[in-house]
């Protein structure tokens, strides 16, 4: 408990984390209400949409609120992953491990509660993050006079699922830290894997059957089937068959728990200089 | 506050690749004084330190606190203080810093702005560790040795950085541990830096020990010897050689061994060869130190 104590002091004493959360809130700000309103207004004017060249119409009988709801987590996840690999990586980048485990030689026990402070700042994040989404979406939706969805169990489902999923991205953020020390390397990873890489497999995966069936294990996928929704699946990128919402769940747990196993094995355990 | 214990190094090897940084060293700390764990950069001072406190495996032998490695210590912060580099997080304060590590050992936090008061950091306190010099980092570094009020200190390179009344108040304060009853071991590359406040001194060099003793014993391992020059250092040589003495030639001469100048003289008298300097060389501490770490050619 007194590791866990001390890794939320270590977050919490630097700016990081506040910088991440108003830049995580102003981006889903961004897409959440500037999406909503227009697809709001897509789907209000079709005629004027399809002539402005709006190939993003949504196909008849989608439900707008969720789908503008997830991008909490749908482009949010970034952040918490951000912040997980941070904890590993700067404690290598400014060396204060050395301290960390003269106060805590049992290294096993510091990750452990990198790993479990990183899911509950991750929650965080995530509850940040749907606040941003259901506000700002809900205004644009009712301003277009288009169900919310607020009064529906469906949606606090999924925005339960999503802070879930927000939670287990921070923890896959320790995974990657620990694996990639290297503070630079992490952050250029993160970006370029969740932003262009998983995007691009996503589309290639959905080319046939049997990538498919493989594509819908790559984290983003796994993360959009346990939120329920993504702007992924209208957009026709990887519009096959996801997993269920539990699936998802688990192959998050399972990246994280198998990244921060084998980085604790590895880079965890060298010798500190 | 926790009673000093020794720390024991027995048979203490590491290393890195193929390379030996630490080779079969054996030596004992005992409370109650200050030593100096001496040796010029490369030496595996610091290596040694890490190893004794579980930052890095030894490749064979054992380095302990009267028996017990650091990472099997109940607990450490309130047993050993150690400061090894004044490394820290730019973005936090040293308060903050210091509460960090006092949650993870489970310390009361009020000890935070006790121990930045003991090391007169209180007025910066809430300053972020990005802007502080080198002389506040190490302030910081030995705050955070205090913590726990621990019995033992291991403090690499404390003075390196310090100003010169910083200088005088570490030496004050490595004293006051010491005569608390704590065991110190405090390292440096030069021996000038900490001769005025240790009383035990470990020397070692490309990871060997070379001298473990007390300090004065280090003063009388070294006999005095002559510098002797000439205009003409040939002559001079040939002269020495006549007279059977041993010698190195040195910068400002040739460096005799022989205590007593007049020999030298009556041997350049006996050659034939014009003097142009003859006098004792003053055997310090600095050049018995040299001598034993190998340094003492270069002069």
């Amino acid at each position: 408990m007194r590791a866990i104590g001390s890794e939320f002091q270590k977050v919490f004493t630097t700016r990081m984390w506040w910088l991440l959360a108003i830049l995580l809130a102003a981006y889903v700000a961004f897409m959440s209400g500037g999406l909503g309103a227009f697809l709001g207004w897509a789907s209000e004017n079709p005629d004027a949409a399809a002539s402005a060249g709006g190939s993003t119409t949504v196909p008849p009988g989608t439900e707008l609120a969720p789908l503008i709801y997830s991008f909490a987590s749908s482009v949010g996840y970034v952040f918490p992953v951000l912040l997980g690999a941070l904890a590993v990586t700067g404690e290598f980048r400014h060396k204060t491990l050395t301290p960390t485990f003269l106060a805590e030689p049992h290294r096993t026990v510091v990750l452990s509660a990198k790993f479990i402070s990183q899911l509950v700042i991750g929650a965080g994040l995530g509850v940040v993050a749907f606040a941003v989404s259901v506000g700002a979406g809900a205004a644009a939706l009712a301003a277009f006079g288009l169900d919310t969805g607020l009064d529906s169990s469906d949606t606090w489902a999924l925005v339960g699922r999503g802070v879930l999923a927000m939670a287990l991205w921070g923890a896959i953020g320790v995974g990657l830290g620990v694996l990639v020390v290297n503070q630079v390397a992490a952050i250029v990873i993160v970006i370029a894997f969740t932003q262009f890489l998983e995007p691009i497999l996503r589309v290639v995966a959905s080319l046939s059957d049997v990538t498919a069936s493989i594509g819908r294990f790559l984290p983003g996928a796994a993360s959009d089937a346990l939120v329920g929704a993504s702007f992924y699946n209208i957009a026709s990128l990887g519009s096959t068959d996801t997993l269920e919402w539990w699936q998802g769940g688990l192959v998050l747990l399972g990246i994280a728990v198998v990244a921060t196993v084998i980085g604790g094995a590895t880079t965890w355990r060298r010798d500190v200089s | 506050m926790a009673s000093g214990i020794p720390i024991e190094i027995s048979g203490l090897s590491k290393h890195f690749g193929p390379v030996t940084a630490v080779d079969d060293l054996s030596f004992t700390v005992q409370p109650g004084k200050v030593t100096g764990f001496l040796g010029p950069n490369g030496a595996g001072k610091t290596t040694t330190l890490r190893v004794l406190l579980g930052l890095e495996r030894a490749s064979a032998g054992t380095a302990t606190f009267d028996g017990t490695p650091y990472s099997a210590l109940p607990r450490p912060l309130e047993t050993v203080g150690a400061a090894l580099d004044a490394n820290f997080h730019p973005g936090r304060t040293a308060r903050n810093h210091l509460k960090v590590y006092a949650t993870a050992t489970g310390l009361s936090s009020s000890r935070v702005p006790a121990v930045l008061e003991q090391v007169g950091m209180s007025d910066y306190a809430d300053r972020r560790v990005g802007g502080y010099s080198l002389g506040m980092r190490q302030r910081l570094a030995l705050a955070y040795t205090l913590l726990g009020d621990p019995g033992v200190f291991v403090l690499d390179e404390p003075i390196n950085g310090l100003d010169p009344e910083g200088i005088k108040w570490i030496r004050g304060f490595l004293q006051n541990l010491a005569r608390e009853g704590r065991t110190v071991l405090v390292s440096s590359h030069l021996l000038s830096e900490v001769q005025q406040s240790v009383d035990e001194v470990v020397i070692i060099a490309k990871g060997r020990l070379m001298k473990s003793g007390t300090l004065s014993s280090l003063e009388l391992d070294s006999a005095p010897r002559t510098i002797a020059d000439s205009p003409d250092r040939p002559a001079l040589a040939a002269a020495l050689e006549a007279a059977g003495l041993e010698y190195t030639e040195g910068r400002s001469g040739f460096i005799v061994d022989e205590p007593d100048p007049a020999r030298v003289g009556h041997a350049a008298f006996v050659g034939g060869v014009e003097l142009a300097a003859l006098h004792r060389l003053r055997s310090g501490l600095e050049e018995s130190f040299l001598s034993l770490v190998g340094g003492g050619e270069e002069s």
